[in-house]
């Protein structure tokens, strides 16, 4: 398991590069927006958290295509679907090494682009924690998508569209627990912990989805 | 030989149904029923929801509630009927469930848009807005999107058998939103209006309402039911044709070979 662990994280970080491009496209995001909403620094404040939440959002979206690609191509798929350990902690271990190379350098840059976007230590801090909390459950729910759409040609257009409702609860709780830390009246500890329960229930579900798509599909 | 397959046809169970010839047949004799059914429903249903009194805060936009309540439950039991179909799929691989899941996307998909669209014709005059992101707007919203993306994810599998069981899986995932939509007027403080016929303690709605209301809805399940009836033939006689085309496409590169 851990074994499987490092080597996802070093094939990830050595080929292609997925994090940086990750973390360029959430750059992206955070960089069009002044441009389309106007340069008004109280406004950026004000919708920076919910910002920066949308492109960790998408930036997550866009690396999960190749969550099970790579290795379907090479075979190593195979061998782990035949090796005898449950799919679901194959599964849930490729999840967090993705988690650890795509989702990790999307938090540690959130602060850079928060004071971009005029946003105060506070907010800042929040988000991030936020964030920690809640890309995990993108990376698990995402898994059954990219379980679905392995062996599809333009798998990964479909599966953006397929996973993000389930993305909708991550982000409406993310965002409003970044708020309820700035604002007086809402409250942080409510939706965070509601954030982690999520986290924690898609990764049960998500394992165990994916693991079973991956087990049926074309074997 | 003979004598098994006999029984088994005597035997009126959804095994039974597993041989799509037998379901074909069925489906033929059935449709023009439920047809006239259906047809003699509606006619009742929208004599009455016309004949129902004016509503004394809503005056005559309260005959909506007669089209776009009955929608989205239909919409809402399309999506269990293909959830179910995908317990079939999975438990008991029953050859015509994926094809009753499948069949059941498109329809649910409509009867989706239908609620949308009524509701927020409805929302203009009584709330004064097309629409608003409340918890049961935004769930059902969602309840669209997952069927899209289903239609979406079948589209893309060129093989039916291959999209059975990775659609299967999706379709139970998805079936956390449906709770959701259903006690979502009670979970949140929403623009909707709370639940006011499957209550415990009875429907609030004046029976004078209540009649066309349930007339109305059972005319549109019996039009879902029609529509799904229709729609898994289709699939069956289109997956049907596939078979064929691909046999003729080998036979006729086999010749070449020769």
């Amino acid at each position: 398991m851990i074994a499987l662990f490092l080597r996802d994280v070093r094939l990830s970080w050595r080929a292609g590069g997925g994090a940086l491009t990750g973390v360029m496209f959430f750059l992206a995001v955070v960089m069009v927006v002044p441009f389309g909403v106007g340069p008004d620094l109280n406004l950026l404040a004000r919708i920076g958290p919910a910002m920066l939440w949308l492109g960790a959002l998408l930036a997550s979206l866009l690396g999960l295509d190749r969550l099970f690609q790579a290795d379907r191509e090479d075979g190593s798929l195979d061998i782990l679907l035949m090796n005898g350990t449950p799919m679901a902690a194959i599964v849930f271990i490729k999840c967090a090494a993705h988690w650890v190379t795509t989702g990790l350098p999307l938090v540690i840059a959130a602060p850079l682009f928060g004071l971009f976007m005029n946003m105060p230590p506070l907010a800042i801090a929040a988000t991030m924690a936020t964030l920690v909390a809640g890309t995990p459950a993108i990376t698990f729910v995402g898994a059954v998508g990219a379980a679905v759409t392995v062996a599809l040609p333009r798998g990964g257009l479909l599966l953006a569209i397929l996973v993000l409702p389930w993305t909708i609860p991550v982000l409406i709780f993310g965002v409003s627990a970044a708020y309820g830390a700035v604002e007086d009246p809402a409250p942080f500890t409510e939706p965070f912990i509601v954030l982690v329960a999520i986290s924690l229930f898609f990764a049960v579900i998500g394992s165990l989805g994916a693991g079973a798509v991956l087990r049926h599909s074309d074997h | 030989m003979s004598d098994i397959t006999s029984k088994i046809a005597v035997r009126p169970s959804l095994g039974a149904l597993a041989n799509p010839t037998r379901f074909l047949n069925l489906v033929r004799i059935l449709l023009p029923w439920l047809w006239v059914v259906t047809i003699a429903l509606f006619i009742a249903g929208l004599w009455l929801s016309f004949a129902a009194p004016e509503d004394y805060q809503q005056g005559r936009t309260v005959r909506i509630m007669f089209i776009h309540v009955p929608s989205v439950w239909v919409a809402m039991f399309a999506y269990m009927v293909m959830v179910s179909s995908a317990l079939g799929v999975l438990v008991w691989r029953h050859p015509l469930a994926d094809v009753a899941a499948r069949a059941a996307a498109p329809l649910g998909a409509a009867f989706t848009f239908l609620g949308l669209i009524t509701g927020s014709i409805w929302g203009k005059p009584m709330w004064g807005t097309w629409w608003v992101w409340d918890a049961r707007l935004t769930s059902f919203l969602v309840l669209l999107i997952i069927y899209l993306g289903l239609i979406a994810l079948w589209r893309a599998i060129e093989e039916p058998a291959a999209a059975a069981r990775p659609a299967a899986v999706f379709i139970l995932i998805g079936a956390i939103n449906v709770p959701i939509i259903k006690f979502s007027v009670d979970w949140w403080n929403t623009l909707h209006q709370p639940a006011s016929v499957f209550r415990a303690d009875g429907p609030t709605l004046s029976p004078e309402f209540l009649w066309p209301l349930m007339v109305m809805a059972l005319a549109y399940s019996m039009l879902f039911l029609t529509l799904h009836l229709m729609t898994m033939r289709n699939e069956i006689l289109r997956r049907r044709i596939r078979s064929l085309q691909i046999t003729t496409a080998r036979r006729a590169e086999r010749g070449q070979v020769e």
